[in-house]
């Protein structure tokens, strides 16, 4: 009576096989289409034969990498977002509440504004240590030495930290216009420019990231029935917290390290995983590991074509296709909640 | 004509129907009870009542007015209602909690009066939770809550009290204990009560008037206990053959279901509905 | 005979008229009051010259000398009352979401009338190079637009809570991108304008600012103080308030109208602050522990975090301008953090 109308088993994995083909497809496209227009045949043949002429090396050294970063941000974040609000319990949660998102964001101001890097392979890390040290100031906090964090007291301490250093970065950025003139690029959200060296270092922690959130499945679905139902069935509620903590910290922090705050993607696409999938976590983890990358690597071809000879960034397309399917998803179906 | 009927009730959630053509009449003064099995529609009725689900075609009469040209707070003064799902604030005390009742009764500048304060004193007093008014609502036991909340609408002073379900989750000595405070409520008091309840020996005993609903939203039968509750009306309206005997202790109508072995026995096979609780 | 319910009861005599107040929610309100009086005064009496407090009240009585009125009533004054207004407007908005969602994340900041008034505003500077004025306009404009839209979308057969909140989110997200694209087309100048104003600011800021955020606050407040005690009932549940006779579709439907009106004006007046929302409704709540944030303590948390915030920002650093939203983030975040790690030490129960 209340909740959705209740997929089938079968259906739901032909569903995700259906988006998982859906991503295959656009990884192609993807490596087709550009401002080079390349023939289809000839993608293909170089493709799986890096012959060394021009179009092998538009292909190997830039679209490719661009496109298998797109599916490893992708996947990331929506695995992280998809973690979070199972985690906190809170529907309206999303990875950057964690403070990774803006403690990337510090690490790149800093690195701007202070130190004066300005490559874009010279801030990753940067951003990566600002996300990780972020996240574990707000887990800090949040369980403030007890053992262990409530989700609305890390939501809140989340919520305070992203406060004060988004208003440190304001402050850094508005006196320092140079810094900020590089920051406004990065805020957006790109895949443009990144290759192999920024798609190398990021893929352990991404891989690392995904295995572990994986492996939590079985216990998050003991948790979402409450923590002593929980606990009685087996499950360890602090020490899924801590672990999954640290699972958001590796996925979002890379992911954001990579390409900049994409920051629709973590939030709707387990929403529109829950929609067609219905609660059960053995579902939603996996429907938002394939759905994100499909909205990303999607969203990224269309900005490459959308206007050329200039491209549209990423994080922009994603909201601009995301939000009305969100919004149609939730107009359509009976809301869950978790 | 009693104070509250409903004639030709057709009920449902946006488009799913509960119920078509229902009428049901509610004997004042009297504790009705209304059973059967689960997803007949027993809340749904209930809803109906209380005006919470605005019904399809038909209407419900309140004192002789549709119960639609009211306006809530007239009719939150004439008929209380416990809902199934309902959420304790964390942090509020059992005092507070009881005096939100009064709600209907106050206005912007007349928020606590001594009248307020005398009936809220009094509806704790009758459930037995007088002592626990400083108490947070979260540390109380199951038995203790649902008292708590009864009291908070007895303070609402509505002589019909609509009742869902009330004994859910409660262990079987709490439950005896809310009935109880429901059958005194009903004599000394003389409160029309109509109370959704899942145990038929329970209904049988403690109402004066039963509502037997079947699956579909149908009305199988209504009445005083003793006079509609048969063997066949169960296997009828809940699939359980079963015999129906005195209860020792009342008098009225005790429901035995068969022994497992006489039961196979039975022409064709038998539908066991889920937790058809009895 | 002890009393049944908390709080402190005052009646007349004939009882024509009898009150609850909770005793700790009065004091906390006090304490905050006056906190404010002292940083109104340190505001208008210090700064690049500094006053007596003859010189301000002789100004803010209309009897003042030229200069003293110049620097009070045209410099400070108007400046001081918008962050004044603007922080009150922002946390009462924020307070009656969190109230409705019974989320503390239910607050203006995530749902899309921030960007999207930031979207109104951005297309005025950046597109059309409007100033101050037609910024506000172009705020309030954005605001509403997004709101209605939220409401049109969210509709379907009577609001519900979270479909309201979850599309709000939505269309923030694509206000969010557009205003970050705007960023990345605009020129250095003009995005650093927008940026300015992103992060909230009060720097010159006139009377007419005052004016709109005042008057939000005068004519919404009441409205929202009303229907507060609608509010609390919904906390029973929406099947328990209805059956006390609480009109819970209409009172929903003004207190979100209320709530959007009062973080649209706000924005419009000093653009989208970040945190106040959230942060002041939580902080009050945290002071006078009661279980839902009070509209009254929170309102007056957020006047105060604004003005605090801009009398650090303009004091600690007077040549640079910073925009208050800075300083507000600052504060408010470090407050809160303080609360959380505090209330753990003094092992209060509220989670």
């Amino acid at each position: 009576m209340v909740g959705p109308r209740r997929t089938p088993n079968t259906l739901k994995a032909v569903g995700l096989l259906v988006a998982l083909a859906a991503l295959v497809v656009l990884g192609l496209l993807s490596v087709w289409l550009g401002s080079k227009s390349i023939p289809f045949t000839a993608t293909w043949d170089v493709l799986w034969n890096n012959d060394g002429s021009n179009d092998a090396v538009i292909i190997h050294e830039y679209r490719v990498p661009r496109t298998l970063l797109g599916m490893l941000v992708g996947a990331a974040l929506g695995l992280a977002g998809a973690l979070m609000q199972a985690l906190t319990r809170n529907p309206l949660a999303e990875p950057g509440l964690l403070g990774v998102t803006t403690g990337a964001a510090t690490g790149v101001v800093i690195s701007l504004g202070f130190l004066g890097i300005s490559s874009l392979l010279g801030y990753v890390w940067f951003a990566f240590a600002g996300a990780a040290i972020a996240s574990v100031v707000v887990y800090v906090i949040g369980s403030s030495g007890r053992r262990t964090a409530s989700p609305e007291r890390l939501v809140l301490a989340g919520a305070a930290v992203t406060a004060v250093l988004f208003a440190f970065n304001s402050a850094v950025l508005l006196m320092d216009p140079e810094a900020f003139d590089q920051y406004r690029f990065w805020q957006v959200g790109s895949l443009a420019g990144r290759f192999y060296d920024v798609l190398l270092p990021v893929l352990p922690f991404i891989v690392v990231g995904i295995v572990v959130a994986l492996l939590l499945i079985r216990p998050l679905n003991a948790l979402a029935m409450g923590e002593d139902l929980g606990r009685a069935l087996g499950a360890h509620p602090d020490r899924v917290r801590v672990v999954g903590a640290i699972a958001i910290t590796l996925l979002c922090g890379a992911a954001t390290a990579a390409a900049g705050p994409i920051a629709f993607v973590g939030l709707a696409v387990p929403h529109m995983a829950r929609l067609i999938a219905g609660p059960d976590q053995r579902w939603v983890l996996p429907y938002s590991l394939v759905l994100a990358p499909v909205l990303l690597v999607g969203s990224d071809i269309v900005g490459r074509l959308i206007a050329p000879p200039s491209e549209v960034q990423v994080g922009i397309v994603t909201a601009a296709i995301g939000v009305p399917v969100f919004i149609a998803l939730c107009r359509k179906r009976k809301l869950t909640s978790l | 004509m009693s104070r509250l009927y409903a004639e030709n009730l057709t009920l449902a959630y946006e488009q799913a129907v509960v119920a078509t053509d229902l009428g049901v009449e509610i004997p004042d003064g009297s504790f009705t009870v209304i059973i059967g099995p689960n997803a007949c529609g027993k809340s749904t009725l209930l809803k109906a009542l209380a005006r919470m689900l605005k019904p399809k075609t038909g209407g419900v009469h309140l004192d002789g007015k549709l119960i639609s040209s009211y306006r809530s707070r007239e009719v939150a003064r004439r008929l209380g209602l416990l809902p199934q799902t309902s959420i304790a604030p964390s942090g509020i005390t059992v005092g507070d909690l009881v005096a939100r009742g009064r709600y209907p009764h106050q206005k912007l500048l007349r928020q606590w009066s001594s009248e307020d304060e005398g009936v809220v004193t009094e509806s704790m007093r009758l459930t037995g939770v007088l002592e626990l008014s400083g108490r947070l609502v979260d540390e109380l036991s199951g038995g203790q809550r649902q008292r708590v909340w009864l009291a908070m609408v007895l303070a609402q002073q509505t002589s019909i009290l609509l009742l869902d379900e009330p004994t859910t989750f409660l262990d079987i000595a709490h439950q005896v204990e809310v009935l109880d405070l429901c059958a005194d409520l009903h004599e000394d008091k003389q409160h029309t009560l109509v109370a959704v309840l899942h145990d038929l020996n329970q209904a049988c005993r403690y109402g004066s008037h039963l509502i037997v609903m079947r699956p579909g939203g149908e009305i199988a039968a209504q009445g005083v206990p003793s006079e509609i509750i048969t063997a066949e009306l169960v296997e009828d309206v809940f699939g359980l053959p079963c015999r129906v005997i005195d209860d020792p202790e009342s008098g009225t109508p005790l429901i035995v279901p068969n022994a497992r072995k006489k039961r196979s026995e039975h022409d064709g096979p038998v539908a066991v509905h889920e937790h058809a609780a009895l | 005979m002890s009393p049944v319910v908390t709080g402190r009861v005052l009646r007349t005599r004939s009882e024509a008229m009898s009150v609850r107040v909770a005793g700790r929610s009065v004091s906390v309100c006090v304490g905050i009051v006056v906190v404010l009086l002292v940083v109104m005064c340190a505001t208008l009496m210090t700064g690049e010259y500094q006053l007596s407090v003859g010189e301000v009240l002789g100004a803010v009585t209309g009897t003042g000398e030229g200069s003293a009125d110049f620097i009070v009533n045209t410099l400070r004054m108007p400046r001081l009352l918008t962050a004044l207004f603007v922080g009150a407007a922002l946390a009462a908005s924020g307070a009656i979401l969190q109230g409705l969602t019974r989320n503390p994340l239910g607050s203006p900041d995530f749902i899309g009338f921030n960007n999207g008034a930031a979207t109104g505003a951005l297309l005025v500077i950046i597109v059309f190079g409007g100033g101050m004025y037609q910024i506000a306009v172009g705020a309030l404009l954005g605001a509403i637009i997004t709101a209605l839209l939220i409401y049109v979308l969210a509709f379907s057969r009577g609001v519900h809570g979270f479909r309201f909140v979850l599309i709000g989110i939505g269309l923030n997200a694509l206000a969010l991108a557009v205003n970050s694209y705007l960023i990345t087309r605009a020129s250095l100048y003009d995005a650093l304008t927008a940026q300015a104003w992103l992060v909230g600011s009060v720097n010159g800021r006139g009377w007419e600012h005052v004016a709109a955020a005042g008057l939000a606050i005068l004519v919404l407040l009441p409205l929202a103080l009303y229907h507060s005690r609608s509010l609390a009932m919904m906390e029973l549940g929406d099947d328990s308030a209805k059956a006390l006779g609480v009109g819970v579709q209409r009172s929903r439907a003004v207190l979100i109208v209320v709530s959007v009106l009062l973080a649209a004006f706000a924005t419009a007046a000093a653009g989208p602050i970040v945190f106040v929302a959230l942060a002041a409704p939580q902080l009050a709540r945290r002071l006078t522990k009661s279980a839902s944030p009070g509209l009254i303590s929170s309102a007056l948390m957020g006047g105060l975090l604004l003005i605090a915030g801009d009398f650090a920002i303009q004091r600690a650093f007077p040549t640079a301008q910073l925009p208050v939203g800075t300083a507000t983030g600052c504060i408010g975040g470090l407050y809160l953090i303080w609360l959380l790690a505090s209330e753990w030490r003094g092992k209060a129960r509220y989670s």
